[in-house]
Formats: structure tokens, sequence, C-alpha cells
């Protein structure tokens, strides 16, 4: 802030208290000219106005709050630049990365001031760190069967993935069903952990321009009957005939990426599970405008260490008994 | 008593009935919009799938009904009523007040069908679309033009200090909605703020807080300076006492809006600015709660017999308890658990229903037998039933909303022995269910109340009794 805006703030904000203070002070002698238990002489429709004195324990509350907020002014940041005498601010600001914001906390450390935020999460970080950084050593098969880490794992879910995945983890439209075993990504353990850790882009393309009304037909006819639905037998023999455009991602077989170890979260075709609806209507739809999805990448918000557990968690939705 | 004899002024109360009777209007359909909008939170299917029957075209329905159209309405009533009677004067121009009565419908009407269409400017309180700010300008002023022409040619060389707190709340919103609403058009329904960002939140926050503070607050204690005194029959508690309060209040109010901002992306200092003043505002507010309460000393067994009086005095308590209320969560620790919860709905609607609708609800029982030159309200007792149904009502509403608010911010911030939430939201809103059903129950009285106010109202202005005495001359 320029010096003549925080230069604004000290002008604005003085008179007003000040004023607060003269309007007692004003008021608390007999200035109106009859005695104190009598009536003012403006009286109209009836209407009179005793001249009885500022309640006392009124006056004193007022004197206090203002005292109070002179003392509040000076003890934190409110009057412009002026930063209070605690060095108390709620959070480092003006930052743009994960980086700069690392850099900030350091040097408000070596500043000795007082960053709510900062202070917040060291206190987190040194009650709770080591309760992360035990399971962390673990391995995530050991935890996807132990009962602490699974509450905590549970927990960790429904903040942070059941807003899209549902809090039984089953999913919903356009986010897959975790309990199914029947992985975009791969199911092991690493895979799981990779997908939380950086996240996943998964595009399929519209095909309308390319397969035109008839061709898209044809291939909706196909991808059905690959999951064994009952189809014209024209349509579908033509659209396996065009299959090879898609089989780039989902196999020539459209067992999906996962069963030809591809990493594009192109779905199994055959297995008659469906991310975005199964009806015929629907994968038209598909086909023709394609889709895209988004996970978000949890490394950054939540640490390693969480999402480790997190990992044993989801691992456990879809591997319900201990085979090892 | 040589200014209480009836003098030889013919008051101009036609506007004043208009606006009486739609305030009782008004205030029915925002009240019954609020109980569909409480229903719906407990039984979700009350939107019928239908777009304008969802809950979020409906709130700002609710709430610009019951603000700008009742609460507004029984301003513009008791203003121009109050201001004749304490200059001693008709109106200033009269064709411009009855101006401004058909002008604010055309706004109320122009609200009703924008709001359920999905046309919002996205700003609480101040959602209706740029033509319509326009026009609510242009009401405005005549308004101020009328006040202020009528204050200027009064008979009385003091001026009362209810016309301080009218004067103060009509300048005050002129120059608040015409900041906030601040916009660039791109057509008729659409436009967008000239502000960004923090700024445009502060912005809307300064207008949306002092809404609160100018016309939800010193409005209605001009109203409160007129009726209280009027209704019991005696003198002000203290001539003094008003004029720190009023300058006070005037002077801290406009500072406080940061506090609906604490913790979001605003500045520390300007969190830490509208939180002192609002705390320091605690102390002025009483100062008018005070005034009102005090001055039934020496005639407190009125309220036994008068619930006219009863409805001014218990909207007094409200106004007490929820400027208390107020300040005490603009306190940054303790707006910590409080933000976002339903306490914050409590807060609002302890003022709200317990503060403006009881005080506005007092003051047209006190002044529609007298505009419509009747000798009294039609039954007495039916005011006095509308008196408990409505505190029964107001209570149930703002003790729902405090246990289920404290307990929504306790859920929230509860963390277990590793540092994760205890509970997921959706846990606190199966918790707040009970909460929710007691609030629509609270409302339900307070609906019924109003329905038998309006059938009051309406046996009192079609009863053939006529006054025995001009109504210049009740006291």
């Amino acid at each position: 802030m320029s010096s003549f805006w925080s230069l604004w703030i000290w002008v604005l904000t003085i008179p007003v208290l000040v004023l607060c203070l003269v309007l007692i002070m004003w008021n608390l002698k007999n200035y109106v000219g009859v005695p104190e238990d009598e009536t003012t002489d403006h009286e109209v429709d009836g209407l009179k106005e005793f001249n009885n004195p500022l309640p006392k324990w009124w006056t004193y509350m007022f004197l206090a709050t203002l005292v109070w907020s002179v003392f509040y002014l000076a003890a934190y940041p409110g009057l412009g630049n002026y930063k209070g005498f605690l060095g108390w601010t709620s959070s480092n600001q003006g930052i743009k990365s994960l980086e700069e914001s690392r850099q900030a906390v350091l040097q408000a450390q070596a500043e000795g001031r007082n960053v709510q935020l900062d202070m917040e999460v060291a206190k987190a970080d040194e009650v709770y760190g080591p309760v992360f950084q035990q399971f962390a050593q673990r391995d995530v098969l050991d935890l996807a069967y132990d009962p602490e880490a699974l509450k905590i794992g549970q927990r960790l879910f429904l903040q942070n993935c059941a807003l899209c995945h549902g809090s039984d983890g089953r999913g919903q439209r356009g986010f897959p069903n975790l309990t199914d075993n029947d992985w975009l990504y791969g199911g092991t353990a690493d895979k799981i952990k990779e997908t939380l850790l950086h996240g996943r882009k998964a595009a399929m393309p519209g095909w309308e321009a390319a397969l035109g009304d008839q061709g898209i037909k044809e291939m909706t006819a196909y991808v059905l009957q690959l999951s064994g639905r009952a189809v014209n037998e024209k349509d579908a023999e033509a659209g396996k005939a065009k299959f090879g455009m898609c089989a780039a991602c989902h196999g020539v077989d459209g067992r999906g990426s996962v069963a030809h170890n591809l990493p594009f979260g192109a779905p199994n075709l055959t297995d008659n599970i469906w991310l975005y609806g199964g009806s015929s209507a629907t994968i038209e739809e598909t086909l023709r405008l394609g889709r895209y999805g988004v996970m978000p990448a949890f490394k950054t918000t939540l640490g390693e260490d969480k999402v480790h557990i997190l990992t044993a968690y989801v691992y456990r939705l879809s591997n319900p008994e201990d085979l090892r | 008593m040589s200014q209480t004899k009836p003098l030889n002024v013919e008051y101009n109360y036609s506007v004043v009935r208009l606006f009486a009777i739609t305030t009782v209007l008004w205030g029915i359909v925002g009240m019954v919009v609020g109980v569909l909008l409480a229903a719906q939170l407990y039984w979700p299917a009350l939107n019928f799938d239908t777009p304008w029957l969802t809950y979020s075209r409906l709130r700002p329905l609710h709430t610009n009904a019951v603000i700008f159209a009742f609460g507004t309405s029984a301003l513009f009533a008791t203003c121009y009523y109050v201001v004749q009677r304490t200059c001693q004067v008709r109106l200033f121009a009269e064709k411009l007040a009855m101006f401004t009565f058909w002008g604010w419908q055309a706004v109320i009407v122009a609200a009703a069908i924008t709001l359920p269409m999905g046309i919002s400017q996205s700003k609480e309180y101040a959602e209706l679309e740029w033509p319509i700010d326009i026009l609510i300008t242009v009401v405005w002023v005549s308004f101020a033009i009328v006040f202020f022409g009528t204050l200027a040619k009064r008979k009385t060389s003091h001026i009362y200090v209810a016309n301080w707190f009218y004067g103060g709340f009509i300048i005050t919103v002129a120059a608040l909605h015409i900041v906030n609403s601040m916009v660039i058009p791109l057509n008729l329904v659409k436009s967008y703020s000239i502000y960004a960002g923090a700024v445009d939140a502060m912005v809307q926050w300064w207008y949306g807080h002092n809404a609160v503070g100018f016309l939800l607050t010193a409005g209605f204690l001009g109203m409160m300076y007129y009726f209280v005194p009027k209704q019991s029959g005696r003198p002000v508690y203290s001539y003094r006492l008003s004029i720190v309060h009023f300058w006070a209040l005037i002077a801290l109010y406009i500072w406080a809006g940061p506090h609906h901002l604490h913790y979001t992306a605003l500045p520390d200092w300007t969190q830490s600015l509208g939180m002192v003043m609002s705390v320091i505002l605690f102390v002025p507010s009483w100062g008018g709660m005070i005034n009102g309460i005090m001055t039934l000393s020496g005639a407190w067994h009125k309220l036994k017999t008068d619930p006219i009086l009863r409805f001014l005095i218990v909207s007094l308590s409200f106004y007490g308890m929820s400027t208390f209320e107020g300040p005490m969560m603009a306190i940054k620790s303790v707006n910590a658990l409080s933000h976002y919860t339903d306490w914050t709905i409590g807060h609002v609607h302890s003022g709200a229903l317990g503060w403006v609708a009881m005080i506005s609800i007092g003051a047209m029982y006190h002044l529609i037998p007298t505009v419509f030159n009747k000798a009294g309200m039609y039954s007495v007792k039916l005011v006095n039933t509308h008196f408990w149904l409505h505190t029964i009502g107001v209570v149930l509403y703002i003790v729902a909303m405090w246990i289920s608010g404290i307990m929504q911010g306790m859920m929230w911030r509860a963390v277990n022995t590793d540092g994760t939430l205890t509970y997921s939201f959706v846990q606190s809103l199966e918790a707040s269910m009970p909460f929710y059903l007691m609030r629509f129950i609270g409302g339900v009285f307070v609906v019924t109340g109003m329905l038998i106010m309006a059938y009051n109202v309406y046996k009192t202005v079609s009863s053939k009794h006529p006054a025995a005495q001009p109504a210049v001359a009740t006291a």
C-alpha cells in the first residue's frame, strides 16, 4: 500500500475514535439548560424527552472499548502500513508458487515474525507428523489390513476423495468405482499411489467428424457387442471393421489399456462396466463428442505420508481379503 | 402541553395507508417464502424439480421480500407518518410521495419476477439487476426529497430524534446502493461489477453490513423513537444519550463490513479495523436499547394490558440481544467458530424477526387505526395472540439455529489424534436436520401470527366505527 493510502486510513480511523471520546465527554456535562430529572423544553406531538444523565455503567463500558481499541490497533496490523508491535500476520501474502511459499516461511522465521498459518502448520506437523511417518515406513499391503491405518485412511478418503468417488468409494458417472477391481491405470499398490500422488488426465477424442452419423451408429453397435449385448449384427460387423482407430488405446480386443500395459487410462470395453453409462445413447454421445477425465494430484496438498496411508485404504476397497 | 393541542394541520395519510397495508401484505409473502425454504432444507423434494422453485432462486426472493418489501414498506409508512407529526406540517411534494409508493411497488414486482427466473447480480441483498437498480435510485432520491423537504418546512424549531435516524438512514442507503451497484451492463438482464476480486467482496460487504446498519437498524431506531414513547405515553429516557448513541452509531457502523470477510483474502489490516469498530459499536447500539426500554420506567404496568407496547419492548430486547451477539461474532476467534454456520442465520433472524419485524408490527398496530380514522384495532385480543405466536416462533427459530450453528462449528473443527477431521461435512448436515425441522415450526408460528394480523387489519380498516375525535388530536 502506498504511504498516501496508509495515511488516508489513519486520517479516517483516528478521528472516529476521538469523536466517540469527545461525544461522551461532552454529554457527561448537563448543557441542556434544565435540571437532570426534568424534560427538555422541546416537545412535539406529545413527545417529551427527559434530560437524564448517561448511565454510568454504559459510559464506562464505552470508554473501556475505546481503550481496548487503541491497544488492539497498536498490537495488530490495522492502521494502514503499520504492522503492529506483535509482528502478527495471518499468512504470507503475494505467494505465487510452492517454492515462494516455502521461502516465505523460512524468511518469516528468520525475522521472528508471527505468521499465524505458518505457526499452525508447524504445530500440526510437530504433533501429527510422527503419526503419519510411522505408518509411512510400513508397506502398503501391510497397512491395508491394519485397522488403525484404515481408520485414518477412511477419514482422509471421506474428506478428500468422497466428493467425486462417493463415501463408499463406488464412484458415480464420470468417476470410477474403486471397489470393483476394474482399473483404468492399474490396481497394484504402486499404481494406485502413483495415481494419487500425480493425478491423471484421460482424453477420449470425439469421432463425430471422422465417422459420420452412420459410422457412429455402427461403432456404437460394435462397442455394445463387445460387452455381450444383443445388437444389429450388420452394424456391429461394420463397426468392427473400423475399430482399428480405437485399438490404439483400447487394444485390438477392446480390453482396455491396462490389459495391454499401456498408460492411457482407456477403459476395458468388454466387461459391461461403464464410466459414463452403458446405454446406447450414452455410448453414442461418448463416441461423438469424446470425454475428458481429470483426477487431481495430491502430492503437494496431502503430502506423501498421507497419500501412502490413503493408498492402503483405496487398495483395500477392492481387495477385502488378505491373500498374502 | 403547548404544542400538543390539535393544530389545524391535515396530515397526508393516504400514502401512509398504502404503505401500511403493503407492509402486512409483503410481510406475509416474504415470510411464506421463508417457511417454504425452511421446509426445503428439511424435505428437499419440495422444490418439485422446478428451476424457479429451487432454494438458490427463492432464497434471494425471501431476503429481498422481507427486507425491501416488508421492512422498507414499514419504514416508508412510519417515516411519512412520523415526519409529518413531528414537524407538524403536511408532506412536502405529495405527488412525489405517491410516486415513491408506486415506484417501490414496481421494484418489488420486478424483483418477484426476475429473481425466480434466475436473473441476479449475485451480490447478497443486492441481487437485482441494473435496470431495477436505477429505478430504486430514482425512488430513493424522491424519498429523500419528500423527507428532507418536509423537514425543511417544519413548524417546530427542534428536529425530533426519530428524524435524525430516518435522515441518516435515507442518505446512507442511497450512497451504499449507488456505490455497490456500479456495474457494466452486458444486456438488459446481465451486468458485471466494476470492482474485482477482494475489492468487490469488500464493497459488497460494506454495502451488506450497512444495509443492516442503516436500513435495518437506524431506520427502525427512528421508528422506535416515535412509537415507544407514544404508545407508552412516557418521555424518552435521555436526550443526551440519544445524541451520543446516534452520532457514535452513524460513525462506527460504516466500518463494520469487513467482519463478514474474516479469514478470507481480505488484507489483515482491513479485518482488524472491521473487528475493532464492530466491537466498539456494541456500546452505542445498546444506547438505543437503553433509551427505548428505560422510557418505560414508571409505566411498566402497561405491559400487562397493552400487547402493542409488548411488541415494541420485546423488539428492543431482541435488538439488545442481537447487537451484543453481533459484535461478539465479529471477534475473529469467535468468528472462527461461527463463520459459515447456522449461527449466522440465527443471528440475522433474531435481528430480523425479533427486532425489525416486531417493532414494525407494533408500529403498524399503533398507526393503522389512526391513519384509517378508527377508534382502535378491531381486536386487541388478536394482537395479543399475534404477539405470543410471533415470540414463540422467533425463540424456536433462533434457539434451533444457535444449537445447530455451534454444533456445526464444533464438528467442522473437531480433529482426531492423527489430525484428520473427525466428521465429514455431510455428517454435520445430518446432525443439523432436527434443528431444521424446529426452525420450520418456528417459521410456521410467525406466519400464522402474520395471517392473524392481516385478518385483524382487514376488520379494522373495514369497520364502520370511526374514531371519536379527529385523527390529528389522538395522543
